[in-house]
Order: C-alpha cells, then sequence, then structure tokens
C-alpha cells in the first residue's frame, strides 16, 4: 500500500508527519511513501533527502489520492475531498471538539484515525503523539521563558556580585510538566511543581522538583490516566496555593488540560498583579481557553506591572526537526501495530482496544466515542497507598471463650493420658517440653543472615541420635541389629561431621567490613 | 566411674547444645556457637563409647569406630568440597540421613522388650513414621534442589485426601500395633513394614508435591522433622540427651519455618501439610502488560558510575549463574568510587533460608551492607539503581497490586519504587510462582539479558 505524506497546509506549522528516517521504516514495514514536495521544508527535510531515504515526491493530488495518508493537522475541507474513498487519514483530529470533522470524514468514507485518541495504557505509549509532543513542548516552554527572563536561571557567585537562583513554578505534572520541571532544573532553577493527582509527587521529586499541594486532605484519583476537575473545597484551598506561589517565583509553566472541555483557570488577574516586574508565564494551554487570566493564544502580553504572558501553541512546532522525527516515529509505531505481517498491507483488528480507540470514523459510520477503556495506570500509580486495600484484612481475634474452652479440653485430655502412663514417660516428656520452649526462644532473634549456618549446626546436632545407634551395635549379640545399628551410625556420623564442618566452613567467611580490608 | 556420671556428661552436653543455638543467632558468637556445639558432641559421644564399651565390649567399640569412621571420612569429604550454591542440596541429604538412621534405630528398637510394652510399641511406631518420612522427604527436596527431579509440583488428584488417610491409618495401625502380643513376631513386623512403607511413601508426596520455588520453608520444615525424629528415637531408648536436643532442634526449626512462612504469607498449617500454594496454576498470561525495554552492560554501567545509592537484590538466578564473585567485584568497585552500594535480601530469596547471605559472604561480600528486606524496604524510593539479579518473584509488584495475584499479599522488596531498575534475567520467562511480573514492563525497568555473571562482568569492565 502507498503512504501518503502532504505538506502541511495549516499556516504555521513547521512540522512533517515523516522523516527521511521513519521514511526508511515505513519502507521496511513494505510500504511504498509518496512525500509532497516541500513537506518538510519547515523541519530542515529537503525533498532531496526524502528521496534518497526512498520515498518518491509527488505533487498534492498524488499524495492526497494515497491508500493512507499521514499528516499532523486534522484536514481541511479541501483536503477531504482529495482522499480517496476507502482511504485510511492518520492526523490529529481532537474528535471530541471537531464534531463536524468526524462526520466530514465519515461521509466521504475513509476510516480516520486520530493520533491524539490514543488509549492511554502502557502498549500504546509508542505512538501516543500527545506525549511525544509534550514532551517537547514542556522542553520549549522553559527556554521560551528563560529568553524572556532578564536574569540568570541559575545562581551564582561572581566578582560582580551574588546572583540568586531563579525560582521556577510548574502546575500540572504530565508529561510536559516533568519535561518542564526537568529542563528548568538542569538550568539551574529552582523548581517547584504541583498536580492535582497526589500520586504523581513522586515522579515530581524524581525529576528535582519540590512538590507543593494545596493544604486539603483530598485527593482524586482518575480512572482513566488524565486529570479531572476537582470539588469546590478543593478549587478554593488549590486558589490560596496558586495566589502564594505567584507572589514567591519568577517563572510560572501552567500544562493544565483536560481533554475535550476548556482548559481549567488556574491563575487569575490579581495573581498575575501579585507577581514581580519581569516575571515570566507560560501558559501551555492557552489553545484551550488558557489557564492564565489575560493570556492570548499565540502572543506574548505584557501586563501593567510587567509580567510577560507567553501563550504560545506552536511549541512543539517551535523544534521543528526533533518534533517531525517524534511524530513521524509515532506514525511508524502505529504502522507497525496495524501491518503484523509486515508486508505492506495495513490491517485494523477492531478487537485492539488501541486500534479501536483512535479510529474514530470508518466505513461511513462515526465511531467516536469508543467504548471506555479502564486502565490500571491509575491505581498502580499508587503505589504506598493502594496495597491498604490489598493486603487481607487481618483475622479477627480468637474468641477468648472459644480459646480457653479448647486449652481446658487439651489438658484434661493431657491428664487423662498422664494418667494412664508410666512415670518414666512423664519424666521424659517434661524434659521434652522444656527443651521445645528453649528451642523456640533460643531461636527467636536469629540473624537472618544466618539462617544456613543456624541449619546446618542444628542438622549436625541432630546427628546425636548417633547415640541410639551406638547403644544398639553388639547388643544382645544379634547381628541383623549389629548390621542396622552400624548402618545406622555411619549415617548419622556423616552428619555430625559434616555439618560442623560445613558449619564452620560457612562461618569463615562472614566477615565484617573492617575485617574483609 | 557409673551411670550418673553418663547421665551428667549428658547434661552437659545438652547444655553446650543449647548454647551453640543461641550463639548461631548472632555474627559476633556463631564461631562459638559451633565450636560449643562440636565439644557437646565430644562429650556426648565419648560418654556413650564408653557406656557401649562396658555394657558390649571392646568388639562393639571396633565395630562403632570403624562405622564412625566411614562416616566422619564420606562427612567431612562433602563438607569440604561443597560449592556454597550447592548448599541447599548438601543439608537435604544430610537431613536424610538423619530420617534413615531414626528409622533403623526404630526397627532395632521394636526387637527390645521394655518395663512398659505400650508405650514402648507407641514410641517405635511414632520414632519410625517421622523418621520415615524425613528421610523420603529429604530425598525428594535433595533431588528437587540438584535438578535430579522436575522441580514442578506433583499434583495427584485428592493429593489432602491421600495426606490425610495416611495419618489415620497410621493412628489405627498403632493402636492395632499395641494390642498384638508380642509373640506375634511375623504379625508385628508386618504392621511396622507396612506403616514404614506407607510413611516413606508419604514423605515423598509431600515434598514433591511442592514446587521448587518454596524449597526453603521445606528445607527448614525438614529440619524441624529430623528434630522430632531424634526426640522421638531418644523416647524410644529413654536417653534424655536425644529428646533435649531433638525438642531442641525440631522447635527451632519449626521456627525458622514459621518464619520463612510469615515472610511468603502463607499459612504455617498448609506447609506442614505440604503442597501449599503452588496449584500449579499460571494465571494473568493474558494480561497485556505492554513492552519491555533492553539495556546494555556499557548503558548500566554509565547509569551506575553517576548513582549515589545503589542496592543491589540477588535472587536464585545469582547462585545459578554462579555470579556471586562477579557482583562482589563490581561492589568493591563502585564503593571504590564513593557509590553507596547495599544489598537487600528477600527472606525467601535463593533455595535455602539465607541462601543469599552464605553466597555474598563467600565472595567476602561484608556482611553489614547486607540488609534483610524489612530494613531495607524503605530506602528504595531514594536510591538511584537498583539492580535484580536473578530474582523474579520476590521483586514482584503484583503481590501488592494485584489482589487476584497467586502471590498477593506476599510482601516484596519494592524495587520499583527507585529511580532505575535494572534486570538481570535470561529471558522472559516467569518466576517459580509462575506468575507474569509487571516490574519488567514500568517505564523505569530496563532489561539486561543474559547469563547474570557475564553481564556483570561486562558491567566491571565497561567501569
Amino acid at each position: 500500500m502507498l503512504i501518503g505524506i502532504p505538506r502541511e497546509s495549516r499556516a504555521g506549522e513547521t512540522r512533517a508527519a515523516a522523516t527521511p528516517k521513519t521514511v526508511d521504516q515505513l519502507l521496511k514495514l513494505g510500504y511504498a511513501v509518496t512525500v509532497e514536495s516541500g513537506a518538510g521544508a519547515k523541519a530542515s527535510f529537503d525533498d532531496d533527502a526524502y528521496a534518497a531515504a526512498g520515498a518518491t515526491i509527488g505533487d498534492a493530488a498524488s499524495v492526497w489520492g494515497a491508500d493512507i495518508v499521514a499528516k499532523i493537522n486534522a484536514p481541511s475541507d479541501a483536503e477531504i475531498a482529495m482522499l480517496r474513498p476507502g482511504a485510511i487519514i492518520v492526523s490529529l483530529m481532537a474528535p471530541g471538539l471537531n464534531p463536524d470533522l468526524v462526520s466530514a470524514l465519515a461521509s466521504r468514507g475513509v476510516t480516520a484515525m486520530a493520533m491524539d485518541a490514543v488509549p492511554r495504557i502502557s502498549r500504546a505509549q509508542a505512538l501516543d503523539v500527545l506525549s511525544s509532543m509534550a514532551n517537547i513542548a514542556g522542553y520549549r516552554a522553559v527556554l521560551e521563558a528563560a529568553h524572556n527572563f532578564g536574569s540568570f536561571f541559575t545562581g551564582q557567585v561572581t566578582a560582580a556580585g551574588k546572583v540568586p537562583p531563579a525560582k521556577v513554578f510548574i502546575s500540572g505534572a504530565g508529561v510536559a510538566g516533568l519535561a518542564a520541571i526537568g529542563t528548568a532544573n538542569s538550568l539551574g532553577a529552582i523548581v517547584r511543581a504541583t498536580d492535582v493527582r497526589p500520586e504523581v509527587a513522586e515522579q515530581v521529586e524524581s525529576m528535582g522538583a519540590e512538590f507543593v499541594k494545596p493544604d486539603v486532605a483530598e485527593g482524586e484519583v482518575s480512572s482513566d490516566g488524565y486529570a479531572k476537575e476537582m470539588g469546590a473545597d478543593y478549587a478554593a484551598a488549590a486558589a490560596r496555593m496558586y495566589a502564594e506561589q505567584c507572589k514567591d517565583v519568577d517563572i510560572v509553566v501552567t500544562t493544565a488540560l483536560i481533554p475535550g472541555r476548556p482548559a481549567p483557570r488556574l491563575i487569575t488577574a490579581d495573581m498575575v498583579a501579585s507577581m514581580k516586574s519581569g516575571s515570566v508565564i507560560v501558559d501551555m494551554a492557552a489553545a484551550a481557553g488558557g489557564n492564565v487570566e489575560g493570556s492570548v493564544a499565540d502572543q506574548m502580553v505584557v501586563t501593567d506591572n510587567g509580567v510577560k504572558i507567553i501563550g504560545y501553541t506552536d511549541l512543539p512546532g517551535r523544534l521543528p526537526t526533533q518534533a517531525s522525527q517524534l511524530y513521524g516515529t509515532n506514525i511508524v509505531n502505529l504502522m507497525k501495530l496495524v501491518t503484523p505481517g509486515k508486508d505492506g498491507q495495513a490491517v485494523l483488528d477492531w478487537d485492539d482496544v488501541i486500534v479501536r480507540g483512535m479510529t474514530v470514523a470508518k466505513a461511513g459510520e462515526v465511531t467516536w466515542p469508543p467504548p471506555p477503556v479502564q486502565v490500571s495506570a491509575a491505581p498502580a500509580a499508587g503505589g504506598a497507598g493502594a496495597p491498604a486495600s490489598v493486603v487481607k484484612a487481618p483475622k479477627p481475634p480468637p474468641d477468648p471463650k472459644k480459646r480457653l474452652m479448647w486449652m481446658v479440653g487439651a489438658a484434661l485430655l493431657f491428664l487423662l493420658l498422664s494418667n494412664a502412663s508410666p512415670s518414666p514417660f512423664l519424666g521424659h516428656f517434661m524434659v521434652f517440653m522444656l527443651s521445645v520452649v528453649i528451642g523456640y526462644y533460643v531461636i527467636g532473634n536469629v540473624h537472618h543472615a544466618l539462617h544456613t549456618p543456624l541449619m546446618s549446626v542444628t542438622n549436625a546436632i541432630s546427628g546425636i541420635i548417633v547415640v541410639g545407634a551406638l547403644l544398639q551395635i553388639g547388643h544382645d549379640n544379634k547381628l541383623l541389629i549389629t548390621g542396622i545399628a552400624f548402618f545406622g551410625a555411619l549415617v548419622a556420623s556423616i552428619n555430625v561431621f559434616g555439618g560442623f564442618t560445613v558449619t564452620g566452613r560457612m562461618l569463615q567467611m562472614f566477615k565484617r567490613e573492617d575485617a574483609v580490608r | 566411674m557409673n551411670e550418673t556420671l553418663i547421665q551428667g556428661a549428658y547434661i552437659v552436653a545438652g547444655l553446650l547444645f543449647i548454647l551453640a543455638l543461641a550463639g548461631l543467632s548472632k555474627h559476633e558468637t556463631a564461631v562459638m556457637g559451633n565450636k560449643y556445639g562440636i565439644v557437646g558432641m565430644s562429650i556426648a559421644l565419648a560418654a556413650t563409647l564408653w557406656l557401649a564399651t562396658k555394657s558390649a565390649g571392646f568388639d562393639a567399640l571396633l565395630i562403632i569406630a570403624i562405622a564412625m569412621a566411614i562416616g566422619a571420612a564420606i562427612g567431612i569429604a562433602l563438607a569440604r568440597k561443597v560449592e556454597m550454591t550447592g548448599m541447599p542440596e548438601l543439608i537435604a541429604m544430610l537431613h536424610s540421613f538423619v530420617g534413615i538412621a531414626a528409622v533403623l534405630v526404630g526397627w532395632n528398637s521394636s526387637y527390645e522388650t521394655a518395663a512398659y510394652p505400650a508405650i514402648h510399641d507407641v514410641e517405635v511406631f511414632v520414632g519410625v513414621f517421622i523418621g520415615a518420612v524425613t528421610f523420603t522427604g529429604s530425598i525428594v527436596a535433595y533431588l528437587k534442589l540438584s535438578a535430579k527431579m522436575k522441580s514442578a509440583p506433583l499434583v495427584l488428584p485428592a493429593r489432602h485426601a491421600i495426606n490425610f488417610g495416611i495419618i489415620v491409618v497410621f493412628f489405627a495401625m498403632t493402636i492395632v500395633y499395641v494390642f498384638v502380643p508380642h509373640d506375634q513376631v511375623f504379625l508385628r513386623q508386618l504392621l511396622l513394614g507396612i506403616m514404614t512403607v506407607l510413611a516413606l511413601f508419604l514423605g515423598w508426596h509431600l515434598v514433591a508435591s511442592i514446587g521448587g520455588g518454596d524449597m526453603p520453608v521445606v528445607v527448614s520444615m525438614l529440619n524441624s522433622y529430623s528434630g522430632w525424629a531424634a526426640a522421638a528415637a531418644g523416647f524410644l531408648l529413654n536417653n534424655d540427651l536425644l529428646i533435649i536436643t531433638g525438642a531442641l532442634v525440631g522447635s527451632s526449626g519449626a521456627y525458622l519455618s514459621y518464619i520463612m512462612c510469615k515472610a511468603m504469607n502463607r499459612s504455617f498449617i498448609s506447609v506442614i501439610a505440604g503442597g501449599f500454594g503452588s496449584d500449579g496454576a499460571v494465571v494473568g498470561e493474558a494480561k497485556d502488560y505492554g513492552e519491555h525495554r533492553e539495556t546494555s552492560a556499557i548503558e548500566v554501567a554509565e547509569a551506575l558510575k553517576n548513582a549515589h545509592d545503589v542496592i543491589i537484590t540477588p535472587g536464585y538466578g545469582m547462585a545459578t549463574a554462579q555470579a556471586q564473585y562477579a557482583v562482589a567485584d563490581l561492589t568493591s568497585k563502585l564503593r571504590a568510587r564513593g557509590v553507596n552500594v547495599r544489598f537487600g535480601i528477600h527472606p525467601v530469596a535463593g533455595r535455602l533460608p539465607g541462601h543469599m547471605n552464605v553466597l555474598l559472604a563467600e565472595a567476602k561480600v561484608p556482611y553489614d551492607i547486607v540488609l534483610e528486606m524489612d530494613e531495607i524496604n524503605e530506602d528504595f524510593p531514594s536510591t538511584d539503581v537498583v539492580l535484580v539479579i536473578g530474582a523474579n518473584d520476590t521483586v514482584n509488584p503484583a503481590a501488592q497490586d494485584d489482589p487476584t495475584s497467586p502471590i498477593a499479599g506476599m510482601p516484596v522488596l519494592e524495587v520499583w519504587k527507585a529511580a532505575e531498575v535494572v534486570v538481570f534475567k535470561r529471558s522472559m520467562n516467569t518466576g517459580y510462582a509462575g506468575v507474569q511480573n509487571p516490574l519488567f514492563f514500568k517505564d523505569n525497568s530496563a532489561m539486561l539479558f543474559g547469563d547474570a555473571k557475564e553481564r556483570v562482568e561486562d558491567i566491571v569492565k565497561a567501569l
């Protein structure tokens, strides 16, 4: 089958859905690839590079007439009209926000797969463009902030005076937030971050930031791995926390997005007004309405008090080469998934939750939204908190009355037996009982490392049974008995001598650190 | 000299044995403990030899000397040449010797006439029964540990009914045996013979139905059984020393098994009953865990260079690959660079309680950086790199996360909380519990495939 890579028509788009490297991988899967002339120009990939990788260079008509069309942005109406019925189109579609697009694709009779509707399960990570693009965006957001910030990120002590490190506050610890944390941290800033999901604190800390959270006990874990909107109490506490942070920090990066809804308003105009002059806010949710009051999509706004609010929505596109490579690899991974035979024939397995989740239109029908996929990501990420529900409830303590009855019963039974027993037996039994108790207590505090030597020494000691065999040798002058006893003494001696020797050998090895050196 | 001197010697020996066990519970006193044991044993043997010579003459002494010399030669030779990785097999084999000795002593004393025949008969039966179970059980454990027998659990239909049936039959036969007159020699021997065969079968069946992964518990359980066998022989021979020693070993072994069971979250009773836990069921295979990530020795070396805190969690795989020396080498190299390297040992890692400790000690890893699970589990979140060497079930997060997992509730080393986990493994196969391990598919874990020893050596080279 033929894969077409069109030139992106949307203004300002710099990325391409394939790079020479990914073209090569697509060819290895058995596909033919045709790239529209100039598709990769803005991402520093010229036509010759694509041709050298094995793609043919074609015009818009030949690319859009391919069996599979892979691109970045959703196709325009004109582009949909160029699609061949029965073809597969793969791109970002935001199906939840664009029902018209989905129905237009359905009525064209094409199979439409939304790269931004990949279910969030581990297996699907390799083709999740939201992750790969968010990673780039988070990185770029910090660089944009640094670019517009009038000071160093890192603290320095120089001959010309001491430079304090910048304080960066990052809201939302998804992929973008974590990437931003890492970038800001590596520039030397003091980084704090928050997220509505308390379970990501560990990830935040692992990236080198301090996790801050609203002063409220509540925390919600969403079942599908995305954040969701929170309750009123929580919102009030969160607002207080944001107000505090804004007063203190130099850089704020907000990444809070809720799929299919306007972005939550996290930072109000008052909070912005409280910030130091020269501070920078990067609102990564500007396209969806913005987390920050006063942010404007695709622009940098300077407020009256000198705070810069950056609302660029093309952050991944500002690293076009890398973004194209990652997006292209996501496409390759999708093609790997739907090309089980590696024969250049795409097979859509409707039972595969990834394929089902991504496909928003098929054979004239709208197939969005897909049936919900429950993933384990949320409870598993609970880590320390979750096991509480897993660990079995402790057994109720035994009923003391019942226990007493058992004990009385056992005592009576024993008394009855002892009544019928000869006295020497009871004498032995006394010795036996006491030894059992001593054995239990003596072993009670054994160091775990000494289990093996302990076992081999008890083994040697239980070779004491040799005593029994010894006393039987030559007894009664019966050959059979002596023979059996001889064999018994022999094997028990193996135990005695072998056990002590091997214990000694092992103990020689256990050395303290100072003894080793 | 008279009889009371012998008794006195036995009491001294018994005390020395208690000191030996007590000494073995701490590193500082362990060597002394072993010496107490040797002294105690020498005193007991000397007294017994004197007694035997007095009652049966010098011929008997000669026979005894021959028997013990052969036994000593075999025992010391075995103990000298055994590899530390082969320790579980050796100990299992030694248990079987106590078992067979108990059976032989029991049979022999069935020919004796006793002051209280009824009690004596019961003692013979109990002694032979425990001895026989210990004998075949240990043989099977030995065969499984040395891979001469398949380690997968044998699952007979109605296996619990079989075990229970044998025990009921044993009780019934004991009562019959007591009431059969002592001149009916043939009938009595037949009863004893049938019972011995049944007990031998029971021992075989109990251990055969336990999977290889549960061997640490089995070995310490057999240790306990061998003690009870010795105690039963003591009752039989009216010998307090045997009773004391047997009871000491029996109860300490049982307590040790109990510790093991707690570590695996298994019920003690079901261990004693055999065939516990491993119903042979393999579950969760159909579940999708995502993809694992492979890494290389060079990348791991790079990660280790940059790490501050490293924890190594070894398992049975380290023993099979004989990787302990390579691991020790890696440890000392990293420590020389100032990396804080520690070991986290799961209570049931390996095939014998304390197996890993013995191996690491053999390779001269200082024991104060070898910590047990409870001591180290809290430190994983602040650890940079965890090396999982040949461990699987003991680091399986499913034990905590997945209530349907066969190992649910078993305490595990929480390695996945570290920043990075490297898993050394030969393949993606499951561990002994037959459970897939979600750890391998976590984002922060990477697989390093191949022979653990070679891979560790590669890392040392790359450093």
